[in-house]
């Protein structure tokens, strides 16, 4: 369910970005211009290193705005 | 921006020094050097003397020389108050950091991202508050007391750039370029919250509300220009970054929450709108490449770093302590009430 909501389409040339796969976390992105989400819809990138969500819990997808945190907490307690 | 007023001996002595230096205002600022008096996190007074004295290396003060940054009465004054810090902060921290070292030699990502639950556990939530109960008063004195440090967003943390080796000196200025506006000047974050202060009627020259910030705002103040000031505390500085993007993305979204219903105008919170998306890449670009490298470069670093992070929790808790506790009593959280708002 929550796989569909992830961006999965990342800019061109991708041999010029670095990515960084933080684990229980965002993937890092550096060197995007913009970021496509998994609607096709292109977002500019202003910053040296972005946070794309992979959770999709993010209520800014496809940025990361932290909630993997609460996410990761939930699951580890329940189970 | 201008002197404060003194709140005791040791203020007024620092104050009267770099308003007028004299023979006798050098001799009576060489005793605050001198006298010792525990309990420096708690007296105000002292605490203000030293945010006085370190304003001199950030922002200086009109009609103070700014020659006076290197007096010797003033450095010695300095550096006997920050003296009384370290000893009482290390006294409290030092065992947490010692339970913590094991812990954090094995997987310094998650201890360091289990800190803030594990450190300010029992401080409450300013944030939480914004986005339920905050009245536009509180929003206020809430920019107010964050003035201290986000007006100046990021200076303090830039002194350890110089002194930490390369990886992680990069990793460091990737964070800080963006907390500069990458580039672009209307994005400079101490610029954004300026323009928070502006939107609710509040002046956003630094220092202006310096009379009214309580005690554990200066602490937390000096603190962090305690360890900004000595290349041997960089890791603290380091530690201190971590915790503060550790601890922005999610509380940002609960005052951008608040400030919608409340109703205030866009630049009101456009700087805590901002902070979702950046601290949530900043946090971890923090965690795993700043620290990260800084320790595996040199282990021995790492306690001097968890130093830092525990410290920077722990004085904002106690900010949070001191502000829910008058807001929930109905008072006001600064030691002056601000001028009620006129919404334009
Ligand atoms: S990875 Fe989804 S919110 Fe951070």
């Amino acid at each position: 369910m929550r796989g569909d909501r992830v961006p999965v389409a990342t800019p061109l040339p991708t041999e010029l970005l670095r990515l960084t796969e933080c684990e229980d976390g965002p993937v890092l992105v550096r060197g995007a211009r913009v970021v496509v989400d998994a609607q096709g819809v292109t977002h500019p990138v202003t910053r040296p290193v972005v946070a794309l969500c992979r959770c999709g819990a993010s209520q800014r997808l496809p940025w990361c705005d932290g909630v993997h945190k609460r996410l990761g907490k939930r699951e580890t307690s329940t189970g | 921006m201008h002197l404060p007023q003194p709140r005791g001996p040791s203020s007024t002595a620092v104050v009267e020094h770099l308003r007028q230096p004299s023979p006798g205002s050098d001799a009576q600022l060489r005793t605050v050097g001198l006298e010792r008096s525990p309990g420096i996190t708690n007296d105000e007074d002292r605490l203000l003397a030293l945010w006085v004295l370190q304003g001199l290396n950030y922002h200086g003060y009109s009609g103070v020389d700014p020659e006076i940054e290197w007096d010797l009465a003033v450095v010695q004054a300095r550096t006997q108050l920050e003296a009384e810090l370290e000893e009482e902060l290390l006294a409290a921290f030092t065992p947490v950091v010692e339970e913590l070292l094991p812990e954090a030699r094995r997987d310094l990502t998650g201890t360091l991202f289990s800190l803030p639950d594990r450190v300010a556990a029992s401080a409450p939530s300013m944030s939480a508050w914004a986005r339920s109960s905050m009245t536009a008063e509180q929003w206020r004195e809430m920019l107010v007391l964050r003035s201290a440090s986000q007006l100046k967003e990021a200076d303090p943390h830039t002194f350890a750039v110089p002194r930490i080796p390369g990886r992680a000196k990069v990793a460091l200025m990737e964070i800080q370029f963006d907390e500069y506006g990458s580039g672009d000047p209307s994005a400079l974050h101490s610029e954004l919250f300026a323009q928070a202060m502006t939107a609710v009627g509040l002046d956003h020259s630094y220092g202006g509300y310096a009379d009214t910030w309580p005690a554990p705002v200066l602490l937390s103040n000096v603190t962090l220009g305690w360890f900004a000031g000595r290349s041997r505390w960089a890791p603290a500085v380091v530690g201190h970054l971590t915790m503060v993007e550790m601890t922005s993305s999610l509380p940002s979204k609960f005052y951008v929450a608040g400030a919608r219903r409340l109703g205030l105008p866009e630049e009101a919170w456009r700087y805590f709108d901002e902070h979702v998306e950046a601290d949530a890449a900043h946090e971890q670009v923090a965690v795993r490449d700043v620290c990260g490298a800084l320790v595996a470069d040199d282990p021995d670093t790492l306690p001097t770093l968890l130093v830092g992070a525990v410290a920077g929790l722990h004085v904002e808790g106690l900010v949070a302590e001191l502000v829910m506790g008058a807001w929930e009593q109905g008072r006001s959280a600064l030691r002056i009430p601000l001028h009620p708002w006129v919404a334009a």
